[in-house]
């Protein structure tokens, strides 16, 4: 034989895990079992009708594996004669490395109980491994603090589903404190590169959105939702501005405070010709503004409305005082 | 003549073929058996060349295809099987926050590889019937990438424990010296991915940067060449021998309840101390963290955070304040 069919060892692994799919949930149509295995349908039909060949050694009928071809041509898989295949291979030594290396990697930096979801999941597949995966010699050394906020999104959803108030402990940045409150949650939502929370605020009285990784912590209730799900929100406009509890602003920005336009929702950006960015925002809470242009100072003033930055001023000012008197 | 197509599916029958028989058997079966069962008219030549590669191709799937004596009596006999128990992946059973962050984990590599082979981890556990949450994955970015040319072939010889040959400039150098290592493993560290492991040159311990290898690193040699020094934590030696982040230890004053993200990453608290002012109380934050953007979000708290140490940093914060609306 003068080549080997690279195709051959493909298919293999393929069918060594259709076969226990198909062990495992009966008969499943053709488009289910392509979408849950990631094979395409003609595909996943010329691998079927190798199986038609296989089977136990002795060559007799009985022992040949049986693909129901009526079946297969309405759409659906039936296979019998296989149990000997009931069950997938063990992860090899680079999937195990894989998965266990992506699992440290979000177990860095992580909160403790998110951590302690991560350890379970480690152990079971660290059992679930052939032996000699490479895996404790891999070091990823990363901080992936996402994955609190998928666990969070993954409990609230869960909460949305069930119809349960959620007691939230929210970090509202524009006053720099921490408040408790109960919502109603409708579901969870992303936009713009950020996720959060959609939900009926009882002590807002009003629908809010709660970014999710300002939740400091989330307590699902027993207490079902007492606010039905409203209209979904129009997140093209509707998500950072309600226009009328607004106030136009208009800022110039020096080079060193322009990262702030990829940060913060900008109306519009208008370079100027000494180099400065003349940008207008949105702002609903003035002491936001205040900590934006102190993150910003002294390369951020306001341009309009006339008196907007004078709480600016006076709060560096305010702050600057406290280094004229340093503590005995 | 056969079509490509045709030939891939017979070899595919071949090996799937060769799997069963040797699967389902309780004994070791001898090779003149598996010959005329499974390729029969072969010549015995060709039987061998095909059987060492089949083989090949099966064990490359990770099927453990075990070697034994037929019988005691002919020693040169030799027979192979599989262990159910070893090639079948055993029970797994996960809680819903475990299935959540399995499904999460195949979304940490941005290494197509790598990624793939997490993604085959998930595919083989639904073959099994242990189905994984991927509703959180929009939330998630890739965020462990392994660009560096040179990264697989590192990870497979750490998992093969085979030596490596490449060619490598050192840090503020142009000279390209050859080198021979014995990997112990790979981390990654402020962002950047580095090997472990003995120089067989320098007869040392030694840590390389992937991204300083020149070329094509090559394995060299059979695997199994060494063993890997036990307890050794290759992200501890990495983090030792590698040139440290720039990291800032801060020392703060805030006033009572405020700085609540400060105080959440605070790795000491004391309360009650003497603080620039009267006007409320003050607490004393020790926070160690990267120092880039550490004096903005300082800045940001105004007049309720006041910085002890390190001078330079309040000397920097004092500057910044009073370049605010002009007043110096």
């Amino acid at each position: 034989m003068s080549h080997t069919p690279a195709g051959a060892k493909d298919q293999v692994a393929r069918l060594l895990t259709l076969v226990p799919f198909l062990h495992t949930h009966g008969q499943v149509r053709i488009d289910t079992a392509a979408a849950a295995l990631g094979v395409p349908e003609e595909q996943l039909v010329t691998d079927l009708k190798v199986l038609l060949m296989c089977g136990l050694p002795g060559g007799y009928p009985d022992d040949l594996i049986d693909v129901d071809l009526d079946a297969l041509e309405a759409g659906v898989i039936r296979v019998s004669n296989a149990d000997y295949l009931a069950r997938p291979l063990r992860l090899t030594p680079t999937e195990a490395s894989a998965i266990i290396v992506a699992l440290r990697a979000l177990r860095s930096g992580a909160k403790d109980d998110t951590r302690e979801v991560v350890d379970r999941a480690l152990a079971k597949l660290e059992a679930a491994a052939a032996q000699g995966s490479g895996a404790p010699q891999i070091d990823p050394g990363v901080n992936a603090a996402d994955a609190d906020q998928a666990l969070l999104a993954v409990r609230l959803r869960d909460a949305v589903d069930r119809g349960r108030q959620v007691r939230l402990t929210y970090y509202v940045p524009a006053r720099d404190e921490e408040s408790v409150r109960v919502v109603d949650p409708h579901g969870v939502i992303t936009h713009g590169g950020l996720t959060y929370l959609d939900a009926w605020c009882h002590s807002a009285e009003a629908p809010r959105l709660f970014r999710l990784d300002r939740i400091a912590a989330a307590e699902t209730l027993t207490t079902p939702v007492s606010r039905p799900d409203t209209e979904p929100r129009d997140l093209g406009d509707g998500l950072f501005t309600s226009s009328s509890q607004t106030t136009p602003v208009t800022l110039r920005l020096r080079p060193e405070a322009h990262w702030a336009t990829e940060y913060y929702p900008m109306d519009a950006i208008r370079p100027q010709d000494d180099g400065t960015l003349e940008v207008d925002l949105q702002v609903a809470d003035e002491r936001w503004l205040t900590r934006l242009l102190l993150r910003l100072a002294p390369h951020a003033d306001v341009v309009a409305p006339a008196g907007y930055g004078e709480a600016f001023i006076a709060a560096a000012q305010d702050a600057l005082r406290l280094y004229s008197r340093p503590p005995a | 003549m056969e079509g490509t197509a045709a030939v891939n599916e017979r070899k595919s029958e071949r090996l799937l073929n060769l799997l069963i028989m040797l699967l389902v058997q309780r004994h070791f079966v001898a090779k003149d058996r598996i010959r005329t069962l499974l390729y029969p008219g072969s010549s015995r030549d060709a039987f061998e060349k095909m059987f060492e590669r089949d083989k090949e191709e099966l064990r490359s799937l990770g099927v453990p295809i075990e070697v034994g004596q037929m019988d005691a009596f002919f020693a040169d006999e030799p027979g192979y099987r599989i262990r159910p128990d070893e090639f079948a992946l055993p029970d797994i059973a996960l809680e819903p926050d475990e299935a959540a962050i399995i499904g999460l984990a195949t979304k940490v590599w941005q290494h197509a590889r790598l990624a793939e082979a997490t993604t085959d981890v998930v595919r083989k556990l639904t073959a099994l019937g242990v189905p994984v949450d991927v509703s959180a994955l929009d939330i998630v970015q890739p965020r462990l990438s392994a660009d560096e040319p040179s990264f697989d072939v590192f990870f497979e010889a750490v998992q093969e424990r085979s030596a490596v040959e490449f060619d490598y400039v050192r840090s503020g150098q142009s000279e390209v010296t050859r080198r021979r290592l014995h990997p112990w493993g790979v981390a990654r560290y402020a962002g950047r991915w580095y090997v472990v492991g003995h120089d067989l040159d320098r007869d040392a311990e030694r840590l390389f940067r992937l991204s300083r290898v020149q070329g094509k690193a090559r394995k060299v040699g059979p695997a199994g060449a060494y063993e890997v020094p036990p307890g050794t934590d290759v992200g501890e030696v990495a983090r030792r021998l590698a040139p440290a982040p720039r990291l800032e230890r801060a020392v703060v004053l805030a006033r009572a309840g405020t700085g609540v993200p400060l105080r959440r990453e605070a790795s000491e608290i004391t309360t009650a101390v003497v603080g620039p002012d009267d006007r409320t109380l003050w607490d004393r934050l020790v926070v160690t963290r990267s120092a880039i953007g550490l004096a903005d979000e300082l800045l940001g708290y105004g007049a309720d955070v006041y910085v002890e140490e390190p001078a330079e940093l309040r000397d920097e914060l004092v500057e910044r304040l009073s370049a605010v609306g002009g007043a110096a």
